[in-house]
């Protein structure tokens, strides 16, 4: 006799519960917390669920970076609210709101509730296409994503980079192609940069490590470039490091390296292996790496130049 | 493994769950900021230290072993780290 789907059932409600809370949450900041701790018990869901690499994603992402996005976010909402009158939503948009929020979770719901038994699956034809265009990986996740649907792949990070221009876009005219403002104050606590000493060189280690790992093993380009991101941001935090100008060249390369070199390859398999992001077997696991190395470099400049936001003026002395 | 390790082994991990559970009763019961903090860093030291020693004696190489420590050293560094972070902050508040 088992424990275990007990444990279940008391995660999922605890999930439903903290769901709830971050959304009743008066206060902004405590329904950010809320959040962080729902994206940290999600982790736990993937988990017994077996799917490491998607816990691990939603550890670092929906635990870690998104939380410091909706802090920031918060912050500036603050910083608004300080300088204009204190626009409120009225009754109606409120009301509005709710219903179309209670319709997208009601269709969501009905589409999960109505699925034929045996639900439709893709799985068979994935499995099968790992064998074939993603040999030599140990992670099938990998290879789906890298091989199986490479085209999506692709396309999440495009949405990332057009997601820092939007931020970017943001800025006003004079500030345009300036560093984005500081993080925190002119002299962060000692224990801030204590913890990003320390963090930053054990972190990067660890970063590079689930990135090279996840050809064989749960990790991947994502996680991995997602806790490159996180150190990145710590250290910007603890002012060990500034914000980049946003018009500086490294930096935008360094944001399409990811796509554009995604792209290039799939190009070139058009005519090397016969189909549009097809690679030869013989080298499809180093060709994957290839793209993946430089996919690890644009999620983590990406991530932090979106917390960092747009740029602002005086930010430059 | 034998059955020494073993109840070795079962018995950190008690105890490590021990020190969580009494520090999340402290977290809950304790009446400020600061003794709170205090309730958890005994969590964090002691309890997953307990729980990480635990899992040592059932490691089934070096390795995982000295990742297990890794883990208990980043957790502590962040905890420490964080509980001093948060401390100031409430005390900036006071003043």
């Amino acid at each position: 006799m088992s424990v275990l789907p007990y444990l279940d059932v008391g995660l999922a409600l605890l999930v439903v519960a903290v769901a709830a809370w971050t959304v009743a949450a008066r206060a902004l900041f405590a329904s950010v917390v809320s959040y962080v701790a729902y994206g940290l018990l999600l982790a736990f869901v993937w988990i017994r669920l077996y799917a490491p690499d998607v816990a691990l994603t939603e550890a670092a992402v929906g635990g870690g970076v998104t939380g410091v996005l909706l802090i920031t976010a918060g912050k500036r909402l603050g910083a608004l609210h300080d300088i204009g009158p204190d626009v409120r939503p009225g009754v109606g948009l409120k009301l509005l709101t709710g219903v179309l929020a209670a319709l997208v979770a009601g269709a969501l719901a009905s589409v999960i509730l109505l699925l034929p038994d045996p639900p439709p699956s893709l799985a068979p034809e994935a499995s099968a296409a790992i064998d074939s265009a993603g040999a030599g990986l140990g992670n099938p996740i990998t290879a789906v994503l890298m091989s199986y649907r490479s085209f999506d792949t692709m396309l999440e990070k495009i949405v990332l980079v057009l997601a820092v221009a939007g931020v970017w876009s943001m800025t006003a005219d004079e500030a345009w192609g300036r560093a984005p403002s500081p993080f925190r104050r002119s002299r962060p606590y000692a224990p801030t940069i204590f913890l990003a000493q320390m963090l930053a060189p054990i972190g990067t280690l660890i970063g590079i490590h689930v990135f090279w790992t996840g050809a064989n093993a749960p990790g991947g380009a994502f996680q991995g470039g997602a806790l490159l991101a996180a150190i990145w941001i710590i250290t910007m935090m603890a002012r060990l490091a500034e914000p980049p100008r946003v018009d500086a060249r490294w930096l935008r390369m360094a944001l399409v390296a990811g796509p554009a070199v995604f792209l290039v390859n799939g190009l070139t398999g058009e005519f090397v292996a016969g189909s549009f992001f097809a690679y030869p077997p013989s080298v499809a696991k180093p060709i994957i790496l290839f793209i993946e190395a430089f996919m690890v470099l644009s999620i983590a400049v990406a991530l932090p130049m979106l917390v960092a936001g747009p740029s602002s003026e005086g930010s430059d002395q | 493994m034998t059955g020494l390790l073993h109840l070795l082994s079962v018995a950190a991990i008690g105890a490590g769950t021990f020190f969580f559970f009494t520090g999340t009763v402290a977290l809950l019961r304790f009446p400020d900021s600061l003794t709170r903090l205090h309730a958890l860093t005994k969590a964090d030291n002691l309890g997953l230290g307990l729980v990480v020693f635990g899992l040592i004696l059932r490691a089934e190489t070096a390795l995982s072993a000295l990742k297990l420590i890794v883990i208990w050293a980043l957790v502590l560094l962040s905890g420490a780290s964080t509980a001093q972070l948060i401390g100031r902050a409430l005390r900036r508040v006071r003043e």
